[in-house]
């Protein structure tokens, strides 16, 4: 099947070893341990694999079967034949890093391809080749603002409108170190907006960490953030979903110095929470402070235009205990989808993909809040999310739903206390107007019910 | 190998000249000849800053190996060498002239005495080029 | 030759995707938070598709040829795969769906917890990390709370051979903790003197990679292990090497108390150029508790006889380290992975330990006489040669890597492991067949005599791939790390 070996080419094998059995090559290893057996289900053919899969398949219910409005970092929008197809194509995906340029160009100039798109679209000079998702981005960023100021400034400001599992990322990553992070622990309201947090900013502040949309679908001006944070000395990440920025100003215009965010909404199914793509973006002067590997333009010595991996001194390998992250791979095939989504949507069709959510999320928040008992629970500008406040538990009314088929939204009780009845709607390019029809008469009947 | 006789060395590939109570610091050309090509320098210590012996004052880099440069002697800084930042090539091609990285006050000039001499670090070299 | 970059090829008006026209209301758009430029390319699908199906073209890869790079355990990526991973009830299935509706996906990953367990000798597994180096900062985050519950605050010091992948420090330092080296003695094993040095009440553990980078199976690994679990402290182990231990020795069994699998290497889920990858952390019992947020457990046990089946449901381990990232892992991999396992059972993964041992060996033993082999004895699934000769003192492992290539072979990996010269680390892994074996020694011997018969020949290698040797000191001094368009310019 997948090792070519007959017994006569082991045989020749062995014989050219100069043994008489492949045991005989574990003979270093502590004999009473060696080849134990393992209790694992017997081998299956491809054909009783697949059959196997279908089955254990079979009993989710996905985003195609249900109507589902639930987003929360993770969104189901389409993602063009094109994308696949490309992804398939083994001399990509078969491909590790491009250590050896002459033989990975296509993997280098996709990275590079990648590089420009992402900067060009959050507004920033330089992009990494990516990190593992939203959430160790966001780590990525804490990291490397506690690195550029030495450990003298090891404060870190996180919103409470930044995802709840980027924070708690975020917690579990400097656990053990001198970063104390501060505002979500109660020291600004949950809706606070960016001028509540600025009194929290000191000269031990090393960054503020906002996000756009925030959790609850919210978009902010953070320029005057941006001015209060630089004022101290600070360094300000924006976290970032990136279509919304088909449509919304670039933070880079804000004034940020780190844009970090989920790229799973530029074309990477939902695939039940990964692998995704960790969007980081930072202004040339932090170029060497930023981790993860990075493409660059060069020559090669018959004077052709190419690419090839840079500053690469900075990264694990080769500075060990003293490189600023462990990060060694990045999420490659998934850049290349998001550039291959790009390319293909283009100016055009991100700018209509990003309106697209926009009105209909807007359609959806108009008829929601039309509903007797509900209302919206802020008037703040929003993209394509928004949080609804409901009459009565949004667990309920959720679980009442899910057994009409409708996953309704996220109910955000479990992460903000208090808020056990808002439920948090997304809608994207996916949802019709009859869904939206359908989501609401649900809203509306349930209360009857 | 370019090993001058009258400065002072570190094991970490180090020189410092000393002139009175004022030291200058770089790094070596054994050293300039391992990384091979330096892209970046950058010196971490700031104006009038006060680092201990052994303490970083400069990160330098080529295209495959990255090194921190130390302190051979603890001292204040009173000058940087702010050129290497647009022309790090220097450390290749005059790293005990123009790729001097910084100057110090020295603030215990006796322990310049526990360096190598140009001889022992000769010999320290080939030991690590066997 | 080279390909334009898609700023260069945009065309004005061109689209190459159309959605559906609205079919609500426009609502009013937040004119004063609008951008007014969108710097993207506007190109026509078959631009696109022909674009990117050129630039693959350029690329080696395992489907393409021999990619035998130590460490990175390069086998064939089976195509099923890339279908089970896509059936619609996995693709489409949004992370935060009530459990209710994704027991499929559960099931799934309560099974692949289970074997993972089951293979590497251990109680429980979180599937949650990212990647090999995320999954050693899970493994020693892990180690750091185990300590710390136990009011053993002073353990800050962490032992690395110098064989190890960089990963190691940089993560050990990530965590905050001392990076202590130790070396290797002349077998290639961790010196038990140096190690004897250090164990005391400050160890908070051991990272070790067994079999190491050298490609050989540590002969004092008990002995290790029981001196660091003597002092206290607690061993990891790095499972990139994993590939050589299938159904062969079980790392809890040899007294490892954590471990990361690298799914990406040792169960067959591609490299994707890079990534994703997929790092799994398996442990003992007294570290189950401290796993990261959340690992997926029995929440309602079934019934068999009447054939209801258990409710699998997410679960925050009681002393958990808490999340290591967003929802519950590289899911997408878990799918491949476990298709893996599937297809080959218990029999199945000790033959594919076996062979790729059986490779690296025969490989080996083919080149020996050729290259100088520092650490000469049986190795495990790879091992690590020489690139240079007395004789040839102007040719580098770089320039044999780079002749390699003249013959579609990707080279091994070099300069790595640190303690050796000149090095070329070989995993040809178990899915090559002798025939390619046979052809990559031959061309290695032939390489070799041209070393030292015509030296310039390698130096100006590679010479028939699309692309020379590039200059990287340009690309580190300008940095251009993007297209700046004519289109962004305004």
């Amino acid at each position: 099947m997948f090792t070519p070996h007959t017994k006569a080419d082991q045989d020749a094998m062995l014989t050219t070893i100069g043994i008489d059995r492949i045991e005989d090559l574990f003979q270093y290893l502590p004999a009473e341990y060696r080849f134990p057996d393992l209790n694992l289900p017997p081998a299956l053919t491809e054909i009783e694999v697949l059959t196997e899969l279908q089955d254990i398949a079979w009993a989710n219910d996905t985003t195609r079967e249900l109507v589902s409005f639930l987003g929360a970092g993770a969104y189901n929008h389409y993602s063009p034949a094109v994308v696949d197809a490309i992804l398939r194509r083994g001399e990509f995906y078969t491909a590790y890093t491009p250590y050896q340029p002459e033989i990975s160009q296509g993997t280098l100039q996709a990275i590079f391809e990648y590089q420009s798109m992402i900067a060009g679209l959050t507004g920033m000079d330089v992009c990494n080749a990516s990190h593992y998702d939203g959430a160790t981005a966001v780590a990525e960023a804490v990291n490397m603002a506690y690195h550029n100021f030495r450990g003298k400034r090891p404060k870190v400001i996180l919103s409470p409108g930044v995802h709840p599992h980027y924070r708690e990322t975020v917690r579990t990553y400097t656990r053990d170190s001198e970063v104390t992070l501060v505002g979500d622990q109660g020291e600004v309201e949950v809706d606070a907006g960016p001028e509540e947090l600025i009194p929290l900013i000191d000269d031990t502040t090393g960054l503020v960490v906002v996000a756009y949309p925030d959790f609850f679908g919210r978009i902010f001006d953070y320029s005057e953030l941006a001015e209060a944070v630089h004022e101290a000395g600070a360094l300000l990440s924006i976290s970032v979903n990136p279509i919304a920025l088909g449509l919304l100003k670039a933070p880079g215009e804000f004034g940020a110095d780190i844009v970090t965010g989920e790229g799973q909404s530029l074309g990477i199914p939902l695939s039940y929470g990964g692998p995704y793509l960790g969007l980081f973006a930072t202004r040339q002067k932090y170029v060497r402070k930023m981790a993860g590997r990075l493409a660059g333009e060069t020559v090669d010595n018959r004077g052709q235009r190419a690419y090839v991996l840079t500053l690469t001194a900075r990264e694990q390998h080769i500075r060990r205990d003293r490189a600023t992250s462990n990060i060694c791979t990045n999420q490659g095939l998934l850049a290349l989808a998001a550039t291959v989504y790009l390319s293909l949507l283009g100016r055009h069709g991100l700018r209509q993909v990003s309106e697209l959510c926009y009105h209909k999320a807007h359609y959806a928040a108009d008829q929601i809040s039309g509903i007797k008992g509900y209302e919206l629970w802020s008037d703040q500008t929003f993209f394509n999310e928004f949080l609804v406040r409901c009459p009565r538990s949004a667990q309920e009314i959720y679980d009442h739903l899910l057994e009409h088929n409708l996953i309704a939204g996220y109910p955000v009780g479990k992460d903000y206390p208090g808020f056990e009845n808002h439920l948090l709607i997304a809608v994207t390019e996916m949802n019709t107007k009859e869904d939206i029809d359908w989501l609401v008469a649900g809203l509306e009947e349930v209360l009857n019910a | 190998m370019n090993i001058p006789a009258d400065l002072k060395y570190s094991e970490n590939d180090e020189w410092i000249r000393i002139e009175g109570n004022t030291g200058t610091v770089g790094i070596t050309d054994f050293a300039q000849d391992q990384l091979s090509d330096v892209v970046f320098v950058e010196i971490i210590a700031e104006q009038d800053e006060e680092l201990n012996q052994g303490d970083a004052c400069a990160t330098v880099e080529s295209v495959k190996a990255a090194a921190d440069v130390y302190l051979p002697v603890g001292g204040t800084i009173t000058e940087i060498n702010e050129d290497l930042l647009d022309t790090p090539e220097l450390v290749n091609t005059d790293p005990y002239g123009e790729a001097w990285m910084v100057k110090i006050e020295l603030s215990d000039p006796s322990q310049a005495d526990g360096l190598l001499d140009a001889d022992a670090y000769q010999k320290h070299c080939e030991v690590r080029l066997a | 030759m080279p390909e334009h970059l898609m700023c260069e090829l945009s065309v004005p008006g061109r689209v190459g995707f159309q959605y559906p026209e609205s079919d609500v209301p426009a609502a009013q758009l937040p004119e004063d938070m609008l951008r007014d430029d969108l710097p993207l390319p506007e190109l026509a699908e078959i631009d696109v598709v022909r674009y990117f199906t050129r630039l693959s073209q350029l690329n080696h890869s395992v489907d393409t040829g021999f990619y035998p790079l130590g460490s990175c355990t390069m086998k064939y990526n089976p195509k099923i795969n890339e279908e089970t991973a896509r059936i619609q009830g996995f693709a489409n299935l949004h992370p935060l769906q009530p459990i209710e509706t994704s027991q499929g996906a559960l099931a799934l990953m309560y099974h692949l917890q289970m074997w993972l367990n089951e293979i590497g000798g251990f109680a429980g597994t979180s599937l949650q990390p990212a990647a090999g180096a995320h999954g050693e900062l899970t493994g020693v985050l892990i180690i750091r709370a185990y300590h710390r519950s136990r009011g053993d605050t002073k353990r800050n010091k962490i032992l690395i051979p110098d064989s190890a992948h960089g990963t190691n420090p940089a993560t050990s330092a990530m965590s905050g903790l001392q990076v202590i080296e130790l070396r290797s003695d002349d077998r290639g094993n961790v010196d038990l003197d140096a190690l004897r040095e250090h164990c005391d009440d400050t160890l908070a553990g051991l990272m070790l990679t067994n079999p190491n980078t050298l490609g050989l199976f540590d002969e004092n690994v008990e002995e290790v292990n029981r001196l660091v679990h003597e002092a206290g402290g607690l061993i990891y182990g790095d499972g990139a090497n994993m590939n050589a231990l299938l159904g062969i020795i079980r790392p809890g069994d040899i007294g490892f108390d954590v471990l990361h699998y690298n799914l990406h290497k040792t169960f067959s889920t591609p490299h994707g150029g890079g990534g994703p990858g997929s790092g799994p952390v398996s442990v003992t019992e007294q570290l189950v508790d401290f796993l990261p947020d959340p690992v997926v457990d029995i929440i309602e046990p079934g019934d068999e006889e009447s054939g209801v089946p258990p409710l699998y449901g997410l679960v925050a381990p009681n002393k958990t380290i808490g999340r290591v990232k967003a929802f519950q892992g590289h899911f997408g991999m878990f799918v491949r992975a476990y298709t893996y396992i599937r297809m080959h059972g218990a029999e199945g993964l000790r033959k594919v330990s076996e062979n790729a041992v059986l490779n690296a060996n025969y490989l080996l033993a083919k080149l020996r006489d050729t290259y100088h082999i520092p650490y000469d004895r049986v190795c495990m699934h790879e091992f690590v040669a020489e690139g240079r000769w007395a004789e040839a003192p102007d040719i580098h492992a770089l320039d044999v890597a780079k002749r390699l290539m003249d013959f579609n072979f990707h080279p091994p990996t070099n300069y790595f492991p640190l303690i050796v010269h000149e090095s070329l680390m070989i995993e040809p892994t178990e899915t090559e067949s002798k025939e390619t074996l046979d052809a990559f020694a031959k061309t290695l011997i032939q390489i070799a005599e041209e070393a030292h018969s015509d030296p310039e020949l390698l130096k100006s290698a590679p010479h028939t791939t699309p692309f020379g040797r590039l200059d990287e000191v340009k690309a580190a001094k300008e940095l251009v790390l993007c297209c700046v368009p004519e289109y962004a310019r305004g």
